[in-house]
Order: C-alpha cells, then sequence, then structure tokens
C-alpha cells in the first residue's frame, strides 16, 4: 500500500478516537454538540478518504450522508431540542471525568488489544480502522452508561453508529446495501428519538432519565 | 413451478407491505381490524404453502429446514395475535385509552413489524439479516410507547437505547464475520451471503470468528432478552398494548435467537474456532434461574410472565448450547412450545386485566369464579408454562433435563433447580389470581377465546402425541444445526 494513502487514513481514524475521548469531558451540552458535530466531520472525512484510495465512488455517497446529516442537520436538530427545553446550562455527569477518562483510555487499549492480534490476516489498514472503529464504538458506550440526559444519551449513541460505519467503511469492498442501509437506519433511529424527545417533552418538564426511573410500576 | 402461479416466499413479504400502506390510510377500527387479521391469515396461508413446496433460494432470501420452521410459527401467531387484537383493540377504543389515530398508526406498524420479522428470516444476506431486525425492533419501540404515559415512555426509551446498542453490537459482529470471510471469497456481495458463507467457513480466521460470534452473541443476545442484558423486556413487555407483548414474548425473541442459531451454525462449520456451546450454555443458565428467582417479586401480572419469557429463553439457549441432536431437538420444541404457551397467557392476561382495569397481581382475585372460562383459560396456560403434564412445555423440558443428565448431571441439577424455582413462584402467584371471592372491580369481556383454544389444544396435542411427520421434521433440522450442511 502506498505510504501516504495508508498514513492519511490512519490519522483520520485516530482523530476519531481522539474526538470521541473529547466527547467524554464536554459537561455543556452545546459543546457536547459541536464535538459530535466535529466527531461526524472527520468520520466523512475519513470515509471520503477511504473512497479516494480504494476507487470506490459509492463510498462517497456514505460520506455525504455523514457530512450533511450528521455533521449538521442532526446537531441543529439537537441544538434546537436542548434550547427549547432549557437545559442548556444544564451539567450532568454521572462519574467524575478523571475516572471517566482513565477508563475511556482503558478501553482504547483494550480494543487494540482485542482486534490486532485476531485480524493479523488482513491487509493493514483495515486492521487499523477496524480495531480503532472498536474504541471508538466502546467509548460511545461508555458515554451512554455515563451520562443520564436523554440529549448526551442521544450523542453517545450516535458517535457509536459513526464508529460501525468506520469499520464498515474499512472493511474493504463491504456491499454498498450495507452502508446505506447503517446511514438509512440512523435516519430511522434518528427519527424515533426525535418522537421520543417531544413525547417526553410534552408530559413532563424533563428529558433527565434519571427521573423517568424513579417509576418503574413496581413499587406500592 | 407452482401450480399457483406465483412465489409463496413473495407472499409473506409482500402481504404485510401492502397491509401495512391499506391499514395505514384507512379510518376506523372495525374494517382495519378485519384487515390486519385477513392479512395475517393470509401470511400464514403463504407459509403454509412454503412449507410445501420450497422456494428457489437466492442470494438474498433462503428458504431451508431452519427457517421454515420459524416462519410458520411466526405467521401463525402473527394470525392469532391479530384476531385476538381486534377485540382487545375494540376494548381500548370504547375506554378511551387509544384514539382512532393512534390506531391506524397501530394497525400499520403491526404489519411492518410482521414484515421485518419474516424477513428477517428469510434473509440469505446477513446483512439484509440485520437490516430487518432493527426495522422489527423500531417498529416494537414505536408501538411499546403508544400509550403514552409515563411509564409507557420510560419502557419505550429503555428498550430503545438497549435494543439500539444490542443491534448495534451485532453489526460490529457482522462485519467482523465479513472480514474473516473477504481473504476467502473475495471482495463484494458473495462475502455476506449465509450460504455461501456456511460451504467456505472452515477457511476462515478463527480467531477473528470467535471474536464476531462474541459480538453477535452480546448483540442478538441482549434482543433475546439473556440475563444481564435483559433490562429492557420486563418493561416493554408490561407498558406495551398486551397484543405487542403476546408478539414481542411469542416471535420477536425468537427472530433474535434465529439470527443467533444461524451464525452458531457458521461456526460449527469451521472445526479451529471456539465451540459456541459453553457461552450459550452459561447465559442460558444464568437466564433461566436469575428470571426464576425475579418472579417471586413480581406484583405486575404482565411483568411477571415479562419474567417468565427470560426464563423460558434462557432453557431455550441453553439447549442450543448443549447441542447434539437431542438437544437441539429439545431446544426446537420447547421453543415452538414456549411461543404458543406464552401468547396464549397474554392473551387471557389482555382479556383480564381489561375486566378487572388493574395490571396489580394483588388486586385480580377469584377469576374464575367472576370470569369462569377467561380463569381456566389462564389456569391451563400457566399450568401448561410451568411445565406439568400433559402439556408440550413438559415434554420438552423433560427431554432437556434428561439429555443434558445423560452427558452433564451437575448441569442437568442446576436447570432442575431453576425449573423448580420458577414452578413454585407461577404456582403460588396463579393460585391468588383464580382462586379465592373476587374483588374490586370486574366487567364482563368481549372475550375472543379462539386464539387461546387454538394455541392451548396445540400445546396439548403436541404433549399427548407428536405426529411423526413433525419428529422426523424437527430431527433433520436438529442434525442441521449441528453439522452446519446447507440442504444436505
Amino acid at each position: 500500500m502506498h505510504g501516504l494513502d495508508f498514513d492519511v487514513a490512519h490519522m483520520l481514524a485516530g482523530g476519531l478516537v481522539l474526538v470521541s475521548l473529547m466527547m467524554l469531558y464536554q459537561d455543556r451540552l452545546y459543546a457536547l454538540i459541536n464535538t459530535l458535530a466535529l466527531h461526524a466531520f472527520i468520520l466523512a472525512l475519513s470515509v471520503a478518504w477511504q473512497a479516494y484510495i480504494h476507487n470506490a465512488p459509492h463510498l462517497y455517497i456514505t460520506a455525504a450522508i455523514a457530512l450533511g446529516f450528521k455533521a449538521l442537520i442532526v446537531p441543529a436538530a439537537l441544538r434546537n431540542i436542548v434550547f427549547r427545553l432549557g437545559i442548556h446550562r444544564e451539567i450532568e455527569t454521572v462519574v467524575g471525568i478523571g475516572v471517566t477518562m482513565l477508563v475511556g483510555i482503558g478501553l482504547v487499549a483494550l480494543s487494540l488489544e482485542v482486534m490486532l492480534p485476531v485480524t493479523t490476516r488482513a491487509d493493514p489498514l483495515a486492521r487499523e480502522d477496524i480495531a480503532l472503529a472498536l474504541s471508538v464504538v466502546l467509548i460511545g458506550l461508555l458515554m451512554m452508561v455515563t451520562r443520564r440526559n436523554a440529549v448526551s444519551q442521544v450523542a453517545g449513541f450516535m458517535s457509536l453508529e459513526n464508529g460501525i460505519v468506520l469499520a464498515a467503511t474499512g472493511a474493504q469492498g463491504m456491499p454498498l446495501v450495507v452502508e446505506i442501509s447503517v446511514a438509512f437506519s440512523v435516519l430511522i433511529a434518528f427519527i424515533v428519538i426525535g418522537i421520543f424527545l417531544f413525547r417526553i417533552r410534552e408530559r413532563f418538564d424533563t428529558v433527565d432519565v434519571g427521573a423517568l426511573d424513579s417509576f418503574r410500576g413496581e413499587h406500592e | 413451478m407452482n401450480m399457483l402461479g406465483f412465489d409463496p416466499l413473495a407472499g409473506i413479504l409482500l402481504i404485510p407491505v401492502v397491509a401495512a400502506g391499506l391499514l395505514a390510510v384507512l379510518p376506523g377500527y372495525v374494517i382495519p381490524a378485519r384487515i390486519n387479521v385477513l392479512a395475517s391469515l393470509l401470511s400464514f396461508g403463504c407459509a403454509l404453502l412454503l412449507l410445501a413446496h420450497r422456494s428457489e433460494s437466492g442470494s438474498y432470501l433462503l428458504v431451508d429446514d431452519l427457517n421454515i420452521v420459524f416462519i410458520v410459527l411466526n405467521t401463525f401467531v402473527g394470525f392469532t395475535t391479530a384476531a385476538f387484537s381486534a377485540s382487545y383493540i375494540a376494548h381500548e377504543i370504547e375506554t378511551g385509552r387509544l384514539t382512532l389515530g393512534f390506531l391506524r398508526f397501530y394497525h400499520a406498524m403491526y404489519q411492518v413489524m410482521m414484515f421485518g420479522m419474516n424477513l428477517a428470516l428469510v434473509a440469505n444476506n446477513i446483512g439484509l439479516m440485520w437490516v430487518a431486525v432493527e426495522l422489527a425492533t423500531l417498529t416494537t419501540v414505536v408501538m411499546v410507547g403508544i400509550y403514552r404515559t409515563h411509564e409507557a415512555i420510560e419502557a419505550a426509551w429503555k428498550y430503545f437505547i438497549l435494543g439500539s446498542v444490542g443491534i448495534a453490537l451485532a453489526l460490529f459482529g457482522t462485519i467482523l464475520v465479513y472480514l474473516a470471510a473477504r481473504p476467502v471469497l473475495g471482495e463484494g456481495p458473495g462475502a455476506m451471503i449465509w450460504t455461501v458463507l456456511v460451504t467456505r467457513a472452515s477457511g476462515f480466521d478463527p480467531a477473528l470468528l470467535n471474536v464476531a460470534f462474541v459480538f453477535l452473541l452480546l448483540g442478538y443476545g441482549t434482543k433475546v432478552g439473556l440475563a444481564p442484558l435483559h433490562a429492557w423486556l420486563p418493561d416493554a413487555h408490561a407498558e406495551g398494548p398486551t397484543p405487542i407483548s403476546a408478539v414481542l414474548s411469542g416471535l420477536l425473541l425468537n427472530v433474535a435467537l434465529y439470527a443467533l442459531l444461524r451464525f452458531k451454525i457458521l461456526l460449527a462449520a469451521n472445526p479451529d474456532v471456539i465451540a459456541p456451546g459453553p457461552l450459550m450454555i452459561i447465559l442460558g443458565l444464568l437466564s433461566l434461574i436469575f428470571a426464576a428467582f425475579m418472579l417471586y417479586r413480581r406484583r405486575d401480572i404482565k411483568r411477571m410472565f415479562a419474567y417468565s419469557s427470560i426464563e423460558h429463553m434462557g432453557i431455550i439457549v441453553f439447549a442450543f448450547g448443549m447441542a447434539g441432536p437431542l438437544g437441539n431437538f429439545a431446544g426446537l420444541l420447547q421453543m415452538t412450545m414456549h411461543s404458543l404457551t406464552k401468547s396464549a397467557i397474554f392473551f387471557s392476561v389482555g382479556h383480564v386485566t381489561q375486566a378487572k382495569g388493574t395490571q396489580r397481581i394483588a388486586d385480580i382475585t377469584g377469576l374464575t369464579e367472576s370470569h369462569p372460562v377467561l380463569g381456566a383459560c389462564l389456569v391451563l396456560a400457566v399450568v401448561a408454562i410451568a411445565g406439568l403434564p400433559p402439556f408440550g412445555v413438559f415434554m420438552s423440558e423433560f427431554l432437556i433435563v434428561s439429555s443434558t443428565f445423560e452427558r452433564e448431571p451437575l448441569l442437568a441439577a442446576a436447570v432442575v433447580f431453576g425449573l423448580l424455582i420458577g414452578f413454585g413462584a407461577l404456582m403460588l402467584r396463579v393460585g391468588g389470581l383464580a382462586f379465592g371471592t373476587p374483588r374490586g372491580r370486574s366487567e364482563p369481556v368481549h372475550a375472543s377465546y379462539l386464539p387461546i383454544f387454538a394455541h392451548l389444544t396445540l400445546v396439548l396435542i403436541a404433549g399427548l402425541y407428536l405426529p411423526p411427520a413433525v419428529v422426523t421434521w424437527f430431527q433433520h433440522v436438529a442434525t442441521l444445526l449441528d453439522t452446519g450442511g446447507v440442504g444436505r
């Protein structure tokens, strides 16, 4: 493989992990949404670069979806929700940021440790991509676990999906059907989330999932 | 090739789509409910035709011995649930819990969900299968939240978050399978077609397949409701409309299980990978014992039976984990029996909660006195699910325990322990529900007993006498699950 091609792809995938880690310590919602947009932007660059070096034009569609939908439209909609709910000043983390960052770094190490040995037969680029994608997925999960607010859980879920798209595009020649469906399912997922946020807003004054937990139908 | 001149495989996919489109625009509730039943009946008819005459498998769709069991079961329970739903919904409209607008949405979503599940079952492409499972999940999320109460929204949100995480992990696993297949099969669609994958699986990188299976087990296992990942299941069952509880327990869990089995076969075809059995045995046992204990503390009737579903999925996954011809056979039988019995329970419970106006177990007493037929149905169904003879669940559980005992007596003891704990809880509760003096609100119900009778009769027949044709059919599938041969 061409040296520069590999280096740039590697850098972009690594950048995605870096931004994932950045998301972990954003405790203001607007800042979190901006970081999410940056995340999607880097994903778009990474996918476009894959399309370029592998001469796979259909990947440009995936890149365009990442750029237009995930980096622009969704963050705008989320900002709108945050604004209308009046929760932009809220600070919410369950676990301290220092601990979360350490766990995040641990997860990156873990995914490299898990993925690199088992992918020795794959080509180097796919190997790096899949390992870094797993870190992004795990950090996204971590984020969903440590945040209580519905908007930040959505952000965590979106970053998780970004990691999966990175894995799907990194696996060279994976059929188009899947890529489109991934992007499409994100769209559907988002619509569903939107509906839920609306309903939650309609019924209560809070989108704090912790507040929802108070009623389980189990207590007397 | 077909005397009717159409492909039944297309039927089970197209009928729900057309019906969904139609139901989305039709006003009222009487006619849409009937169309819903009719469409489900037609799908079931197509599934039976498919049983008699297999369609050709292509690169996207596949019909083989394994999935035909699931398809017939899926469309049958889909049909009976639609019939139950018609009477259930009429009551919800009368009491004003659902408006006509939401009902239109409900019926359309019901058919979209049937489409999603049927597609997941017949998909030959592992990517397509994933998309279909995701579609079915999303539609059920929306339906769980349809009452829009505090609790319903919490349940739907929890289901959505956990379901999406599960489904995301499953996709990651699917990508890893593709990555393992690519060096052998080359780039492109070929490396995602299940029938191609399974014939060439022996050449795949075993280490990569191992990691992939762990992701798939966790991902689809979340949808099956296995123990550490089950948190969404009781809430989703308790807060959604009861017909949805019935299809969730009876069908959607099976569809996720089916996806898991497909990948298990893939692993079985490669001699160098870890055996998937022990992992499935551990998760299955954990679910069984955990859910059995949780049954005691439940105060909500639908929530209790949701835990019973976790318990049974645990037993089924355990049986498939034990594998071997007998283990697989028992697992398949248990799965079929559980689907039929559990949906019959939810049909009865749906009418009971409507009659009593509550889901609290403590407020429901003396059903056999106030509603004799309904009470009797519920008692019979609970007796069946608890695993008492002469019902089919007893047969399959007996098979699982006895076949396990031959190979691993200690594991068999653990299974029996879990089963007895669960049995005790169910008997304790059903006594209070069905007998004693009726208290509280009690309204007459216009129940549709036919679906309940149909399911219980089938379970009873299976317990008394399994037709040899069914036995050979299930045995064939059981060997297929072990050897990984496609249509061999």
